[in-house]
């Protein structure tokens, strides 16, 4: 590295030189290059290096985690295990009720939150004055992200469950994680509006279109990518969590399928919870637990790679 | 030459928050001229020329007084429709920025957002306005490709023609040719030169060959004010003011 330095000419290689004359060479560079400089580089190395490898752990930490579920797992996975009900008290059978239970909460979530949270949106970034109540408004949302989850089930099985009478079910299950999903999908929605140039809000404006045409046609079609990529994010949270179901929409167990949206459902998390932590033969049901963690695991992450597929075509689109 | 008014702004006065960005400009807009305005950065030639289709009223804290007429009807009176305004003095901007859709899109898009359905009516008025803006014959074969991928110059030009298929009576352009090379800003100026037959165009330049060329009539502003307007000709070369002879032999700016 250093010796190419003193010659430009590519023919004068290192090859062609005695080993005096190399030493000679870099003695001469090392006195053109101060140590200093050398220094920092090694700094700006470690550093670095550093850098990547926190960003490796992420990766890594990812994979583990699969690894370890697929080789606990995998034995329990079988086309029974996918298409069956549980039976014999939970210890044999399949976890379909769990998967079917799951699906209909994530995107009952999403169809309450999803609306909500770009209309939420649209509204802080594109119409609200500032003053209190947008403060006001702001500070509702920051809360509502910190609000921890299992206080999220509590609010649920009070508000939904109990005084609306919804009773548990999947409808109260969707509210309550839709509550819990609305901040991710606003923030990321605002952040997508906010990177839609004002120069296209203008362009528009200046055509003779109203504020509304101008959001409906140019803003949120530039902002529909990042606005997805908030709806994954809210989606996968929703898919996962045990807590805020735990009183409001998932049951120890239930013989048939949910045929309204006022039945109560068995969940994946919350599956996995119970035979966990009180099922009846804990030990023997190992291999099921690992399975359904598997399950709900891949689940998660076909319903990102689904949206990430449909956003990237989105953006291919729109060039 | 008959000269008649299409666009007055009499004793019109411009605030953002505290900061007063426009005092007492008096400035008349004849019909199927074109006007330049000129000054240094800063001096609110931009900001005047964003009152005359009140694109200002989107920015928080703004504040205007005074009037300016269209046609003898003021444009800040409260019974102004502000979409119908816009319709009537379309806009080209500084940069070119063509929605991230179809270049027919487009061109279509004022069309469209004011109501106009029949696809065979809309695609006459887009092969019009493109072929007005001289750009049918580069785009015709790709009319269904993103407008992204055009040039920065066909950009520009797209961005005209988008602005003329709704028919404005007044175009305004804000340094439509700074972001552009040689070329493409020596056809916006002959595109300009073809436009005046039918619009009364407005726009601002930070370049004093520009608005010697294309320009009938320049207006100097500096810190807010006018200072000087006059036929472009006299203006460039018999300036009655010391400050305007400064500006546009460099003294100054």
């Amino acid at each position: 590295m250093e010796e190419s330095t003193i010659s430009n000419d590519p023919l004068d290689s290192i090859s062609s030189l005695s080993p005096e004359e190399v030493q000679e060479k870099a003695e001469l560079v090392a006195s053109k290059w101060p140590k200093l400089n050398r220094q920092r580089m090694i700094m700006q190395g470690v550093l670095f290096g550093l850098f990547k490898f926190s960003a490796a752990i992420n990766a890594v930490a990812l994979l583990i985690i699969v690894y370890f579920l697929v080789s606990r797992g995998w034995k329990a996975i079988n086309w029974t295990f996918l298409t069956q009900p549980p039976i014999d008290s939970m210890t044999k059978g399949g976890i379909l009720p769990c998967i079917v239970g799951t699906i209909c909460l994530s995107l009952g979530s999403l169809l309450v939150a999803f609306p909500i949270g770009v209309a939420s949106a649209v509204y802080l970034h594109e119409y609200a004055r500032p003053g209190r109540l947008l403060r006001l408004i702001r500070l509702g949302i920051n809360n509502l992200a910190g609000v921890p989850s299992i206080v999220f089930g509590l609010f649920g099985l009070a508000f939904f469950v109990v005084w609306l009478e919804f009773g548990v079910s999947i409808l109260a299950g969707s509210l309550t994680l839709g509550a819990m999903t609305l901040p991710v999908i606003i923030g990321a929605s605002e952040e997508a509006l906010r990177a839609v140039p004002d120069t296209y809000r203008e362009a528009s404006l200046g055509l003779g279109a109203t504020k509304w045409q101008t959001i409906y046609r140019v803003v949120l079609p530039s902002a529909l990518p990042g606005i997805l990529t908030g709806a994954i994010l809210g989606i996968s949270r929703a898919a996962g969590e045990t807590a805020p179901i735990m009183f409001t929409a998932a049951v120890f167990y239930s013989p048939s399928m949910p045929s309204s949206i006022f039945d109560e459902i068995m969940a994946l998390p919350y599956h996995i919870y119970v035979l966990a932590t009180a099922g009846t033969e804990i030990e023997t049901t190992r291999h099921l637990q690992y399975g359904t963690a598997l399950v709900l695991i891949v689940l998660v992450l076909g319903l990102n790679l689904v949206a990430i597929i449909y956003r990237s075509y989105l953006r291919r689109r729109m060039g | 030459m008959d000269r008649t008014k299409k666009m007055s702004i009499k004793n019109f006065d411009f605030y953002y928050g505290d900061f007063h960005a426009l005092h007492e400009i008096s400035l008349d807009f004849m019909t199927h001229e074109v006007t330049a305005l000129i000054g240094p950065s800063g001096c609110g030639k931009s900001t005047l020329l964003r009152c005359l289709n009140r694109m200002n009223d989107l920015i928080p804290y703004s504040r205007a007084d005074g009037e300016i007429l269209l046609d003898g009807q003021n444009i800040y009176d409260s019974n102004v429709d502000v979409v119908t305004l816009r319709l009537r003095v379309g806009m080209v901007f500084q940069k070119p920025n063509p929605f991230p859709k179809t270049i027919f899109e487009n061109a279509a898009y004022g069309l469209r957002v004011n109501g106009l359905k029949d696809k065979g009516q809309i695609r006459e008025r887009v092969e019009r306005t493109l072929r007005q803006a001289a750009l049918w014959e580069e785009v015709k074969d790709r009319l269904y490709d993103s407008a992204l991928g055009l040039s920065g110059g066909q950009q520009q030009r797209l961005c005209i023609a988008r602005a003329l298929a709704v028919k404005p009576e007044i175009l305004l352009m804000d340094e439509p040719c700074s972001a552009l090379d040689p070329i493409a800003t020596q056809k916006i100026e002959e595109l300009i030169h073809e436009l005046k037959t039918s619009y009364t165009i407005i726009i601002v330049t930070h370049n004093m060959q520009q608005a010697a060329r294309v320009s009938d009539i320049t207006a100097f502003l500096y810190l807010g004010k006018l200072i000087e307007m006059g036929v472009t000709d006299t203006l460039f070369t018999r300036p009655q003011l010391k400050q305007t002879e400064d500006y546009i032999t460099g003294r100054f700016g």
